[in-house]
């Protein structure tokens, strides 16, 4: 990201910015709200929900104007935004609306739709109703994560997020990072208590994942699998990832005290 | 590696030498011609894949067979081509004899004793194999007598049905390969660019974006942040009804990569990919072959012709999804991911392949540009419009006489394409619209037949130039039928990413649906414009934002047909079957039996030279009663 400060208009008040940064960047900075289904920050963005849809102009494009992804577009010095107008509000109606006739039984789906106006579908509705939106969000972190376990099949109407050969995807590391970003809770995740002598599973597309226990309180963390993914990925020893965070806090507290000697801290 | 091609696709002159200079080129292309003008008759035979299918391939052995067992080689000095598609597709296989030009249709290996007996080596026409002009009503004994040929301007398909595609010879004999030695010894890249820029050469796939600009912003680009950059070339030809660059690939397969070869010296590229889909079986290995033969002649690879200069390219095969036509869909695909577009809010030129600096034209464009290099800009430039230059190759299918690949200056009418080359409607009947552009094209009118054939005249008649698919309809076309099926293959095509497009144009699909049954209900067009509206608007890519061409285009122009299917529940083309029935017209009827006997349910019954009548419960208005009827008794009613 160069040093160069950019200046934008969004509804008609003025921000700096830099550049690389998108639309919806400083509109989310500036406390601009903007609505999306399919964007994460921590995420490259993807474009697909066109929920974030803009209108954007220039005092140089001759009156020209249009409809841009505020999650992709790029800042430029004078461009014009605004974040809401007929046109937007009509373009995202019929975006929501399109959804819910894909999934009508979704919960998120009608409160979102709903707060935009739309409280039922003008559409027909899915043959095979899902709640699955296909944001993207689940291929992408797991791209993220480097298991690369799970990617979409097939197009169109028929895309779906899939698993090789319909099998339990064997570079699952069962860290359920899917299942954590899914804005419409589509995936599937179970993690069981251990009972008794029984250790904890978690239960996540078609693999019943055994889980670490916590060195020190005993709390089931994370499946064994990713702890020998991350710590092989990482170079750090398992036994890093095998104590829960508030363990490990206190651990790393207690060899704080000892090595300094600090007296008076507990 | 696939690009070295099979083993059986190796250059047949391999063992000779690398052409290492531009004098050497000629030299090579001199020789070549002087063996070649030692035959007095080449027979040309079309191994085009619509002739091949058709039993090309044994034409063109039992001619071979025929002349080495009677010897006429050493009396006649002739000799067999195997060219590549001669764009008169319908009429395969085809065999000209050259020089006199004798165009011999439909040819089957069985007509083989006939031509080698009557038309070698005696000096008789055959009559029966001779084309039917449909307009003149008269037979035609010559290839440039043929209305079809002689009103085409031939530059992006030059070569093709005169060379064969495997010889890199017989191209180089034909001027192949000199415009890449004079923008090589003679030409900076900037004045190449300047070159292209001054012909006006806009791209053929379908933005029409000029070909000249594209590739000075890669190059500024590219040198401004110090970076590689990538010359493709787009092979993805996937509108139905296309194949001007199928048979180019397959028929001038040098044309392409000289071209490309000439870009990437333009812009300063080191490699490059061809980007073909699968589908196209014979375009690949004549590609292959073609990659092969050049980099053994030192036209590809390190050092072409000499210069210094480098550029390979390799084939990267696709699998065939419509959106891999797509710029940044074929980029994602070629580097191995799956084929989904990006908003280009920053263009390819500028981050494309591997987020570099990329030049993408398609083959037809790329098949341009030796032309200009030796004809020169300003030829090209004053062929054509003024902001629609050169010639462009259309596949012209459907409902009319003559169909196969025509190219044509820019600025001809759509009346000229189609009744002058294409020979009018088949059976005479009332044409009805054509559509041009592919699935993302639209449906114009006869009211719109007098149209000049350029980017923006199309573009602003609600269809558009698209990658040169030509589609003829007649009076027996439902336009919502035409409409619904355009929607369904890109309901099929779209690549699911973005919602508008997956959901939107589904839906549009099933509005259709509803009406082509007879469950059209009042404010269905309104919504319909409504939804296409939002899918122009919000779409990710240019798949999804012309998706609802082919229905925008049609209510424009067929409104009333729409309406007629939603308030009247007629489908007045006798098309959608549960909106009309056929009905025998007591005045045209003649009782010649020919529909009951075409009627595959036995619904027709009558007497001899008396009124046929129709049992409408057991008809499942199929059509072919109507087909078969030279009276035109079959009509359309309610």
């Amino acid at each position: 990201m160069s040093e160069k400060t950019i200046n934008v208009e969004i509804n008609g008040r003025f921000f700096q910015a830099a550049s690389g940064d998108t639309v919806l960047d400083v509109a989310r900075r500036e406390g601009i709200e903007i609505p999306t289904l399919c964007h994460h920050d921590g995420l490259e963005p993807f474009g697909a929900c066109r929920l974030c849809m803009v209108e954007i102009t220039h005092k140089d494009w001759k009156g020209w104007s249009g409809l841009v992804a505020a999650c992709l577009y790029p800042v430029e010095e004078g461009l014009q935004v605004a974040t809401d107008n007929d046109a937007i509000a009509g373009a995202r109606k019929t975006v929501l609306d399109l959804l819910l006739a894909r999934c009508p039984g979704s919960d998120k789906i009608r409160r979102i739709a709903a707060a935009h106006g739309v409280t039922k579908t003008s559409y027909k509705k899915a043959p095979h109703p899902t709640t699955c939106i296909l944001c993207g969000l689940c291929v992408r972190v797991c791209a993220v994560k480097g298991a690369n376990a799970i990617d979409t099949s097939g197009r169109g109407i028929g895309k779906k997020i899939a698993i090789p050969f319909r099998q339990p995807p064997p570079d699952c590391i069962g860290c359920a990072s899917c299942a954590h970003i899914c804005p419409t809770d589509t995936i599937r995740c179970e993690d069981i208590e251990p009972t008794g002598s029984a250790g904890g599973v978690r239960k996540i597309w078609g693999h019943s994942f055994e889980m670490v226990k916590c060195d020190a309180c005993g709390k089931p963390i994370l499946p064994r699998k990713q702890m020998e993914y991350e710590a092989a990925r990482s170079g750090l020893d398992e036994s890093y990832f095998s104590v829960c965070a508030s363990c490990s806090q206190a651990k790393t507290f207690k060899t704080i005290g000892t090595a300094f000697d600090m007296e008076g801290v507990q | 590696m696939f690009n070295q091609g099979p083993s059986w696709a190796r250059s047949k002159a391999g063992n000779e030498m690398r052409i290492e200079s531009v004098k050497s080129l000629k030299s090579l292309a001199d020789k070549v011609r002087r063996e070649q003008k030692k035959r007095s008759i080449e027979i040309l035979v079309c191994a085009g894949t619509g002739c091949l299918a058709n039993g090309a391939l044994e034409v063109a052995e039992s001619l071979e067979r025929a002349i080495t067992k009677r010897k006429l080689d050493a009396k006649l000095k002739l000799g067999v081509k195997r060219t590549g598609c001669h764009g008169f597709c319908e009429k395969g296989p085809l065999v000209v004899i050259q020089p006199a030009g004798i165009f011999y249709k439909g040819v089957r290996a069985k007509d083989v004793k006939e031509i080698v007996e009557k038309t070698l080596e005696g000096d008789e026409i055959i009559k029966r194999l001779l084309y039917r002009d449909p307009v003149a009503k008269k037979k035609v004994e010559t290839y440039q007598e043929i209305p079809f040929y002689s009103r085409q301007h031939r530059i992006a398909l030059r070569n093709i049905g005169k060379i064969d595609p495997a010889e890199i010879d017989d191209y180089i004999a034909h001027g192949g390969y000199q415009g890449l030695a004079t923008a090589l010894s003679a030409m900076k890249p900037d004045e190449v660019i300047d070159s292209i820029d001054t012909s006006g050469l806009r791209g053929r796939g379908g933005g029409g974006f000029p070909a000249g600009r594209k590739w000075r912003t890669c190059r500024n680009a590219a040198e401004e942040a110090d970076e590689p950059r990538y010359v493709l070339c787009n092979a993805d030809e996937g509108d139905p009804g296309a194949f001007m660059d199928r048979s180019i690939c397959e028929g001038d397969p040098h044309a392409v990569i000289e071209g490309m070869v000439i870009g990437a010296y333009a812009v300063g590229a080191a490699s490059g990919f061809i980007y073909v889909r699968d589908e196209y079986p014979l375009a690949v290995v004549n590609l292959a072959r073609a990659i092969t033969d050049a980099r053994e002649r030192g036209l590809l690879g390190d050092d072409i012709l000499g210069s210094g200069f480098s550029y390979d390219v390799e084939i990267a095969r696709g699998g065939g999804a419509f959106v891999c036509g797509e710029s940044s869909a074929l980029m994602k695909s070629v580097a191995g991911e799956v084929g989904e577009p990006r908003a280009k809010y920053v263009h390819s030129v500028i981050k494309g392949l591997y987020d570099k600096p990329t030049v993408l034209n398609n083959v037809e464009t790329w098949a341009n540009v030796p032309w200009i290099i030796t004809e020169g800009a300003d030829a090209f430039a004053a062929l054509g419009t003024k902001k629609s230059t050169g010639t462009k190759a259309f596949s012209l299918v459907g409902k009319v006489k003559n169909t196969g690949l025509v190219e044509v200056p820019m600025g001809i009418t759509l009346r000229e394409i189609i009744f002058e080359i294409g020979g009018g409607i088949i059976g005479d009947r009332p044409f009805k619209a054509v559509q041009t552009g592919g699935p993302s094209g639209g449906c114009l009118p006869e009211a719109e037949l007098d149209l000049a054939v350029d980017f923006d005249t199309l573009t602003s008649k609600g269809s558009m130039m698209g990658s040169g698919g030509m589609i003829v309809m007649d009076d027996q076309t439902c336009m919502v039928d035409v409409a619904r099926y355009f929607l369904k293959f890109l309901v099929d095509e779209s690549c699911g990413k973005c919602v508008p497009c997956r959901e939107g144009v589904n839906q549009l699909w099933l509005l259709l649906e509803d009406i082509c049954a007879g469950k059209g209900k009042k404010g269905d067009l309104e919504k319909i414009e409504a939804l296409s509206d939002t899918i122009v608007t919000a779409s990710l890519c240019a798949l999804g934002k012309s998706a609802p061409n082919p229905v925008l285009s049609t209510l424009r122009y067929f409104r009333d047909e729409y309406e007629s299917h939603i308030k009247g529940k007629h489908c007045p083309a006798g098309i959608c079957k549960d909106l009309f029935k056929f009905k025998i017209s007591k005045e045209k009827c003649t009782g010649c039996e020919a529909c009951a006997k075409a009627c595959p349910v036995d619904c027709i019954t009558g007497e001899k030279k008396k009124l046929h009548k129709i049992e409408n419960k057991k008809c499942t208005r199929c059509g072919a009663c109507r087909n078969v009827c030279r009276f035109d008794a079959v009509e359309v009613v309610r």
